[in-house]
């Protein structure tokens, strides 16, 4: 783009503010601000100093479009912590009746919430006059059905795979958003005593893992769930399967089976369920679009440079140096 | 008010009571009664004023209480009570505002909220706010200045005192006595009881009233006025009955009632207004009538009116389309809602929320839910922030106009005010100016220019070059200062001045604040203005030639004095020039006065109408034997009239009827001088040739016409002076002569139909009785005594007066007001024949006028030519420069004068609004039969020749169909059209309904229209007419009451503040103090805030529509359930906090174009004539471009986060960041000039966002539901992808719009991209001659003739710019075909026209560029100035797509040219390329290669 800095001299309009007494008063000072006449850089946007704007991001794109494509797509081997999701299709965890049905204090563990919550959960807030722990149509839609990942490894002796259930939430969710209620040496079931589970679900909330540290609100499985997805179809992280060492890989070839425990109903909205192994990389899970769509960007602005560069060539003269008509 | 306690003094019967109660109730409606304020409650008084008052106390009681307003102003809208109600309650009178809070209202209902409802009121709280802090700080403004003018001083009688005191304005109360001193503003409407002036008369000035600047005369009440002591307020029993407070400035009636119980009327001849100044009048008692806001003043006062501009109409209109479509979104997605609802409702989902009593919604409840949802969460497409940031745009743009410096008046120190704050706009897209001539267009000073006397013109060269110097003095901004002229006079000036300046410091000091109120600006301007005191108009330079001869006759006369017949010692010529200038002197109304005393008069009463009064007074007082000792008693009469007056008056105080009886019929007082005229020394009393030894006495003329004045002084310049005018004498003061003393037998004032006026004066050097004519040329050549061509003498006079003739035309040529002079000599027999019949006709009881008319046409003929004056109506500075960049900008100026058709006309002339190569159509009907056929006739005619001129100088059809959307400029512009001038009376009949759709016709098709002779009320049907019919936007220009109708009606009303009274100006929106800053105010002003509003506008539609986008895209994805992914705070937050500064900055600030560049061309104005910023089709493409950045911006995250495990506001946030960038690189695109504040402010907006992201996900674990974004921020601010989503979406958003825009301005660049290309070009065009030297070439080389221009171009070495270089040479090669068999036809006769240019383009870049030096090229007042600039741009394209590249190969070669990137013109006689209303044409109009017929210019810039 055309730089041209018009700094103009501040004083080339006159005296600045003439020392004419009282009598001038009123004269407007001679500021660059108040007479708009502030340095300024004023582009134009002709093909001409465009195109290297074009261009440039032509140059930038395509490979930062081939760094990510091939990034993302090296993201096919088994190697590393390996991430196992479960994927839901045409559920609207973001309608906006199911994304406010939540309380959030009742979650942070507040004792006060825990027994009278929101509102905003109703109608899943009390049931046979007992509060609901926790509240609100996301905690009540969990998902709950159970994966296990076992190698086939010799014929009829399958060797399940390690699972780790913790640390696949945010770390501030598990810290500092959900908090179960207080009372450190209290046992958990004490701590929720004067609710009730929600609906839905087949067990109360604090029994949804035998390790304290990962029942009641702080379950890892529970937090990912009120995460609620931003689109219909989305993948929730359920497992890690940790690596081992570095000299195998996390889940070597060979065959496996997954044994699911089908609590889930989905088939009720046209929803389908899928299981996802895989690894992420720097930038994140297995995606190929940003790299394609950098790629394409990247072309198009080097297209539409080049196009402008014959547009230059072929019609500067004219524009150039066409003056106002009158 | 003290005499409203009492309440039951004096019971009356009650059945009187009753009737009188009735009868006064009636009276009521329409009177009020005053009376003094000094009497006590209850008391001693005579019977009649007891009944008188006891009346008035019982009907105060029965009316109920009567209020009177005290003098206290109050502007102020608010008290700090009412202010919150009050406010709010205006605020929601604005339909937006409402529309706000029913949205934000609409969250509290559980069902639809979509918000917290906390948090959705607060936006419209902000802006409830933000509005009601500017309404509480201009009303607090208010309330200052109403202060300090509630704090001005002024004497009242106090009862307690006995005396008069001093007291604040507000104190003022009905009733009171007010003493008001020469000078003083006049506080309340005042019934004038006393005036210092002998006669009772007061001089007031109604400037600040109704524009005026002639002194009218009041009257004090009949009965008052007969009192020769001191008026003593103790004494004023009387009670004043008058109408009701009403804001007729023209009408006052009333009676008052003594308390002997006679009645005298009231006239408006007795009221003092207030904001009027006392002039010439030592001190005037009078009692206060109307007070306050119930004076006539303020009630003409409507204060700053509320005006909605077009842009924001045409806006408005664009905001019930996003209605629509927001309408139309909502039900899109409550049906898709109801359908989703429908298909999973009933399989019971798992993500469907029932009811809180567990039932499900039907779909049709759940589609209506949705909807009313919607439209609260797409309620940011109505944009709310709209109307708020439009208003702060505005007041910062009026802040920016009212700072120009370049419209600061340096001489009335006073700059452009902005009145109205909300259409600046409207500046920039004005079609038709209307303007006043007097004192808009001119100064209104009238300066004697040259004069021709019997038949001899005396040129006055130095007095035009006197007149020069303050040409040069005012352009140069320098502070008038008397230049020239004889020292007493300037002594006195100054004198004179510091009696003012004294006051005006005074006044200013108190007013300085409040510029913007009207009544503290009259104070300031006080005593600025009095009528004909600028020394340009009282030191005329006499010519040499006229000054000798005028004291040859002098000298002659004075040596014959005593002789017989004086006057026949001198030759005729010398003769006329005396009389001539006599009857400058003494033909008039002139009033003299000198500015240290008031003016006192010896008290000799005759008649005012007519000195002499009977025929039994004429024969008395002209037979021979009383003619020496009656002249000469007046004339002693006069110059002893002090003395006289000390000595006597104070002694016969009680018995002044019988003493002016004695005077007037007694024996000559004493101190005469024997012949009829008085030699200096007796005649001045004693004191006074004590103190000045100087000839001539500190003088100043008051006239009730400019015109007159300016003769008097300039026969004061030839030592002819007027020193005293009494209703029956006039004294004049020669150097040699002395003083004569014409006894004035009458005055036949002007008038418009005889346009001429004559006095009837006994001359005292020969006892002939004088008719001295002054009139109109057009009149008083047809009054001249036929002379026979017999006779030598004869055939003289036919000689000069066909010289006089031709140098009547001449001035006329010129521009200036013409005047004949002429004589005629009455013998007595004449004389007291036509006096019977004059005096039959001023005794006539019906008919009188027609009679007394009858009687002075009797009078006024068989005239003596004298000789005729030439009067400039000095044009403000500028006029004719402004005037023709005006119609550059494709205005069309309109001329509404109440002046007479030849004035007019000489004045249009003068500034080039009519030229004289061109045709005028003068409208003159007598009827309306005849003013249609007039009509028709013109118009068949203008019809017949335009088609025929279009064929001839344009291409393309001249648009002369009736379309109201046709811009007036193509007819202005395209050949020479006629111009139209109208008299008044056939203006009447044109804008009769069936008539003014041709007169509108016709006067589109006219280059100017010129409107004599209109009434105000016309004037405002002229401007309603074009304004209704044409559809075109209206601006008013004026500067006195009369405008006032038109300013009011026109869509922009500019009122001139320098030269006239306040009352055009209070009226108006603008404020300019001189005409000239039109120009700016429009032409720069007026384009960048059209274009600045317009582009704001838009962007922020687009960025309201482009944020909808993305919440709407996203209901496909949330089974359209009106849920956002992005965060509420975000989305309430997001138009208010994080996006607003930059298109603040961007609308405060952008500049499209340089004001320099604007100025020079002004045609670029025309894009805000034809809206070419914000129209229907930008508004939809804009909004079609928001639509697919919206989906850009939503699909690209959207993919990106396909199928992950991320959560709704964390994939929000970064569609918020995405969407914050793309508005900032828009603006980006848009934004024209980026200051340091643009780059902060989009920093700040950036920063800002993320700060408060960042702060707000940081703050609270639990809280914000729904979203609960606790740490999002953080977490994706460690996600690469976040990044890169931010960094391709903006750009893949804006690549299309950046494509588009690069190759809209290189292939179809509008007018304004070109413009702004100039400022890029000009600076280089600067160092142009530098380099030039630099390469070798003499310095001294002489601008290249066209016949040296080959040498040169062979002489010249290569450029250092070999690019372009290279690609001239590609360009011609590849033409070269049809070039080459041309190069000797272009060489010849090309001039290079650079030296010009680099001259003119330098002093634009520096900024420093005057009018005068750039308008010379373009002015089209000058048809033989036109082609140059007009056809450049044309004649180059067609250079270029001639192909005819010869010409190129030959510029390429000139290293002058090509290789500095400077401009090259060359142009050619012949073709006149026609300037077709800012089009710029991509094709040649003859696309051959004759080049012959080619004028242009190429400008080559890299």
């Amino acid at each position: 783009m055309a730089m041209n800095y018009n700094a103009k001299d501040e004083v080339d309009g006159g005296p600045p503010c003439a020392p004419g007494g009282p009598a001038k008063n009123r004269r407007p000072d001679n500021t660059a601000f108040k007479q708009q006449r502030l340095p300024a850089w004023q582009p134009i946007l002709t093909a001409g100093t465009v195109l290297p704007t074009f261009f440039i991001i032509g140059l930038i794109f395509i490979p930062i479009g081939i760094g990510i494509f091939v990034t993302s797509n090296n993201i096919r081997e088994i190697e590393g912590n390996v991430f196992m999701y479960y994927g839901l299709s045409n559920f609207y965890q973001n309608h906006r009746r199911y994304v406010k049905s939540r309380d959030d204090s009742q979650l942070n563990g507040d004792p006060s919430a825990l027994l009278n919550p929101s509102k905003e959960c109703e109608p899943y807030r009390r049931n046979e006059d007992k509060p609901i722990a926790p509240c609100g149509a996301i905690a009540n839609s969990m998902f709950n059905d159970t994966l296990d990942l076992f190698l086939v490894g010799n014929e009829s002796d399958p060797t399940p795979i390690t699972l780790k259930k913790k640390g696949i939430a945010w770390w501030t969710d598990k810290n500092v958003k959900f908090r179960n209620p207080p009372g450190a040496d209290i046992p958990l079931e004490e701590r929720f005593k004067g609710t009730t589970k929600p609906v839905n679900w087949v067990k109360p909330v604090y029994m949804l893992d035998p390790d304290e540290d990962n029942s009641g609100f702080i379950n890892e499985d529970f937090i990912v769930w009120m995460r609620t997805a931003a689109l219909p179809t989305f993948r929730k992280l359920y497992r890690l399967i940790e690596r081992k060492d570095d000299l195998h890989p996390t889940l070597p070839a060979g065959r496996y089976y997954l044994n699911i425990t089908y609590n889930y109903p989905v088939h009720s909205f046209d929803g389908r369920k899928r299981m996802i192994l895989s690894t992420i990389s720097w930038m994140g899970g297995k995606n190929p679009f940003l790299g394609i769509a950098y790629i394409a960007i990247g072309s198009i602005s080097f297209l539409l440079g080049v196009v402008l560069l014959v547009i230059n060539h072929k019609y500067r003269n004219s524009s150039n140096t066409a003056d106002i008509t009158i | 008010m003290e005499w409203e306690p009492a309440a039951a003094d004096e019971p009356g019967t009650p059945g009187r009571r009753r009737r009188r109660r009735r009868r006064r109730r009636r009276r009521e409606g329409r009177t009020r009664t005053v009376r003094s304020n000094l009497l006590p409650p209850s008391g001693a008084e005579d019977p009649l004023a007891n009944a008188a008052k006891g009346a008035r106390r019982r009907r105060r009681r029965c009316g109920g209480p009567q209020h009177l307003a005290d003098n206290r102003l109050k502007t102020t809208k608010y008290t700090l009570l009412s202010f919150l109600p009050k406010n709010l309650f205006e605020q929601f009178h604005r339909l937006a505002n409402v529309y706000f809070v029913f949205i934000a209202l609409l969250n509290f209902v559980p069902a639809v909220n979509a918000f917290q409802p906390g948090l959705a009121l607060a936006p419209v709280l902000f802006i409830l706010a933000v509005t009601a802090f500017k309404d509480l700080w201009e009303d607090y403004s208010r309330h200052r200045s109403d202060q300090e003018i509630n704090h001005l001083g002024c004497l009242v009688f106090s009862r307690e005192e006995k005396q008069y005191v001093n007291r604040f304005w507000k104190e003022i109360h009905v009733g009171d006595f007010v003493r008001l001193r020469c000078n003083e503003i006049i506080p309340a409407d005042i019934l004038l009881l006393y005036s210092s002036d002998p006669d009772g008369l007061c001089h007031i000035e109604t400037a600040n009233l109704d524009g005026e600047t002639n002194l009218k005369r009041r009257q004090v009440v009949r009965g008052f006025s007969e009192l020769d002591s001191e008026f003593n307020p103790l004494t004023f029993t009387s009670v004043i009955e008058c109408e009701k407070p009403n804001n007729d400035l023209t009408r006052f009636r009333g009676c008052i009632i003594h308390n002997n119980g006679k009645k005298a009327g009231l006239y408006k001849e007795n009221l003092l207004l207030r904001g009027c100044t006392i002039r010439n009048t030592e001190a005037v008692v009078g009692i206060v009538i109307y007070a306050g806001h119930e004076t006539k003043a303020l009630l003409n006062n409507s204060g700053p009116r509320y005006k909605r501009s077009r842009l924001e109409r045409q806006m408005n209109c664009d905001v019930l389309w996003c209605v629509l479509l927001l309408v139309c979104m909502s039900l899109f997605s409550a049906v898709g809602h109801g359908l989703w609802v429908h298909r999973y409702q009933e399989k019971k989902s798992l993500f469907d929320v029932p009811e809180s009593d567990g039932t499900s919604l039907s779909p049709v409840t759940a589609a209506v839910y949705s909807f009313l949802t919607m439209i609260i969460v797409l309620q940011v497409l109505i944009p709310i922030s709209l109307y708020v940031s439009i208003e702060i745009v505005k007041v910062c743009q009026v802040y920016f106009i009212n700072q120009d410096i370049e419209l600061y008046d340096e001489e009335t120190d006073s700059q452009l005010q902005c009145r109205a704050l909300n259409i600046t706009e409207d500046l920039g897209q004005i079609q038709y100016i209307f303007s006043d001539k007097t004192g808009t267009l001119t100064e209104n000073k009238m300066v004697f220019r040259r004069c021709t006397v019997s038949g001899i013109e005396y040129s006055h060269d130095a007095n035009a070059q006197r007149l020069a110097r303050y040409q040069e003095a005012d352009s140069e901004e320098e502070e008038v200062v008397p230049r020239g002229g004889s020292l007493p006079q300037r002594s006195s000036t100054g004198s004179h001045q510091s009696i003012r300046v004294m006051h005006r410091s005074q006044s200013t000091r108190s007013h300085r604040r409040t510029s913007s109120r009207a009544e503290a600006k009259r104070a300031s301007m006080l005593s600025k203005h009095t009528a004909f005191s600028s020394p340009m108009e009282k030191d005329i330079t006499p010519d040499p030639k006229l000054l000798e001869k005028v004291s040859e006759c002098d000298m002659c006369l004075a040596f014959a004095r005593h002789q017989e017949h004086p006057l026949a010692h001198l030759s005729p010529e010398l003769s006329d020039i005396f009389d001539f200038f006599i009857a400058l002197t003494i033909c008039n109304t002139v009033v003299v006065t000198s500015p240290d005393q008031p003016r006192q008069k010896v008290r000799v009463r005759f008649e005012l109408k007519s000195p002499v009064k009977t025929i039994e007074d004429f024969l008395r007082r002209f037979t021979p034997s009383r003619l020496a000792s009656g002249c000469s008693s007046i004339g002693s009469m006069a110059t002893n009239k002090s003395a006289h007056k000390s000595s006597l008056l104070s002694t016969l105080a009680n018995d002044g009827t019988l003493f002016r009886l004695e005077e007037r019929l007694g024996p000559p007082a004493p101190g005469l001088a024997s012949n009829g005229y008085s030699s200096r020394a007796d005649g001045w009393a004693p004191e006074c040739s004590a103190q000045e030894p100087e000839p001539e006495r500190e003088l100043r003329y008051e006239a009730e016409s400019p015109d007159e004045a300016a003769l008097v002084y300039a026969a004061r310049a030839y030592s002819c002076a007027l020193v005293d005018r009494l209703h029956d004498q006039v004294s004049v003061e020669l150097p040699h002569l002395g003083r004569l003393t014409f006894e004035l037998l009458h005055t036949l004032g002007f008038d418009s139909i005889r346009k001429r006026m004559s006095v009837v004066i006994r001359h005292p050097l020969t006892d002939e009785i004088n008719v001295y004519t002054k009139g109109a040329d057009s009149v008083v050549m047809d009054l001249l005594l036929p002379c026979s061509t017999d006779d030598a003498r004869g055939r003289h006079q036919k000689k000069i007066w066909s010289k006089t003739q031709n140098y009547l035309n001449l001035y006329a040529v010129e521009g200036l007001r013409t005047l004949c002079i002429a004589k005629r000599v009455l013998s007595k027999e004449e004389y007291a024949c036509w006096l019977q019949s004059h005096l039959e006709a001023e005794s006539a009881l019906d008919n009188r006028e027609e009679l007394l008319f009858q009687s002075a046409i009797r009078l006024e003929r068989n005239l003596h030519l004298l000789g005729a004056t030439g009067i400039e109506d000095r044009l403000q500075d500028g006029v004719p420069e402004t005037i023709a960049k005006l119609r550059q900008a494709g205005l069309q100026i309109w001329v509404l004068t109440g002046d007479k058709q030849e004035t007019a006309i000489n004045i249009a002339y003068a500034c080039k609004l009519l030229d004289h190569d061109e045709e005028v159509i003068t409208l003159n009907a007598e009827s309306q039969e005849a003013c249609a056929a007039l009509l028709d006739q013109c118009l068949h005619y203008v019809q017949s020749r335009s088609p025929h001129s279009a064929a001839d100088k344009t291409a393309g059809g001249m648009s002369v169909g009736f379309s109201p959307l046709c811009p007036p400029s193509a007819a202005a512009l395209s050949g020479p059209s006629p111009s139209l001038v109208i008299d008044g009376r056939s203006l009447a009949y044109a804008l009769e309904k069936n008539l003014e759709d041709k007169f509108l016709f016709l006067a589109k098709q006219c280059r100017s229209v010129l409107c004599c002779r209109s009434t105000p009320l016309q004037k405002s049907m002229v401007v309603k007419l074009v304004r209704s019919k044409l559809k075109a936007m209206t601006l008013a220009i004026g500067d006195g009451a009369n405008d006032v109708s038109m300013i009011q009606v026109a869509d922009v009303g500019v009122g001139l503040s320098g030269q006239e009274g306040m009352q055009a100006v209070m009226a108006s929106d603008f404020a300019v103090p001189k005409f000239r800053y039109l120009e700016r105010l429009l032409i720069v002003h007026g384009h960048w805030c059209y274009s600045r509003l317009a582009n704001m506008v838009l962007y922020f539609f687009y960025k309201n529509t482009m944020f909808v986008g993305l919440l709407f895209w996203f209901q496909f994805y949330c089974g359209f359930s009106a849920s956002a992914m992005i965060d509420q705070w975000y989305l309430i937050f997001f138009n208010l906090l994080f996006s607003s500064l930059p298109q603040l900055v961007t609308g405060v600030l952008d500049k499209d174009v340089p004001a320099d560049v604007l100025l020079t061309k002004p045609q670029l104005y025309k894009s805000g004539q034809n809206m070419e910023e914000y129209r229907p089709r930008t508004f939809w493409l804009n909004m079609a471009d928001a639509a697919f950045q919206s989906l850009v911006c939503f699909f690209i995250p959207y993919l990106a986060y396909h199928d992950s495990d991320t959560d709704m506001f964390t994939w929000g946030t970064p569609i918020t960041a995405i969407a914050l960038f793309t508005f900032l690189l828009h603006l980006g695109i848009e934004t024209k000039t980026w200051t340091w504040l643009n780059w902060m402010a989009c920093g700040f907006s950036i920063l800002l966002f993320f700060t408060v992201a960042l702060i707000y996900n940081a703050s609270c674990a639990m809280c914000y539901p729904p979203s609960n974004p606790y740490w999002t921020m953080q977490t994706l601010m460690g996600d690469p992808v976040f990044y890169f989503i931010c960094l391709i979406a903006p750009v893949a958003a804006l690549l299309p719009r950046l494509f588009f825009k690069a190759l809209q301005r290189s292939l179809f660049p509008t007018q304004l991209q070109l413009g702004r290309q100039l400022v890029r070009r000009s600076p280089r065009k600067l160092r142009a001659p530098k380099e030039t030297f630099a390469q070798g070439h003499l310095p001294g080389e002489p601008k290249p003739e066209p016949s040296e221009q080959r040498s040169i171009s062979a002489s010249g070495s290569f450029s250092q710019d070999c690019s372009s270089q290279v690609f001239w040479h590609a360009q011609q090669s590849a033409c070269s075909p049809e070039a080459s068999g041309e190069p000797s036809v272009v060489d010849v006769g090309v001039s290079l026209r650079e030296d010009t240019l680099l001259d003119r383009l330098g002093s634009q870049t520096l900024g420093s560029s005057s009018p005068g030096e750039v308008i010379p090229e373009g002015c089209p007042g000058d048809s033989k100035m036109k082609p140059t600039s007009a056809s450049r741009a044309a004649a180059l394209s067609s250079i270029f797509s001639l192909r005819s590249l010869s010409s190129l190969n030959w510029i390429s070669s000139l290293s002058l040219v090509s290789g500095l990137g400077s401009v090259l013109q060359f142009s050619r006689s012949g073709l006149q390329m026609d300037r077709r209303d800012g089009e710029f044409l991509p094709s040649p109009p003859q696309p051959d290669q004759d080049l012959q017929g080619l004028s242009g210019q190429t400008t080559d810039y890299f």
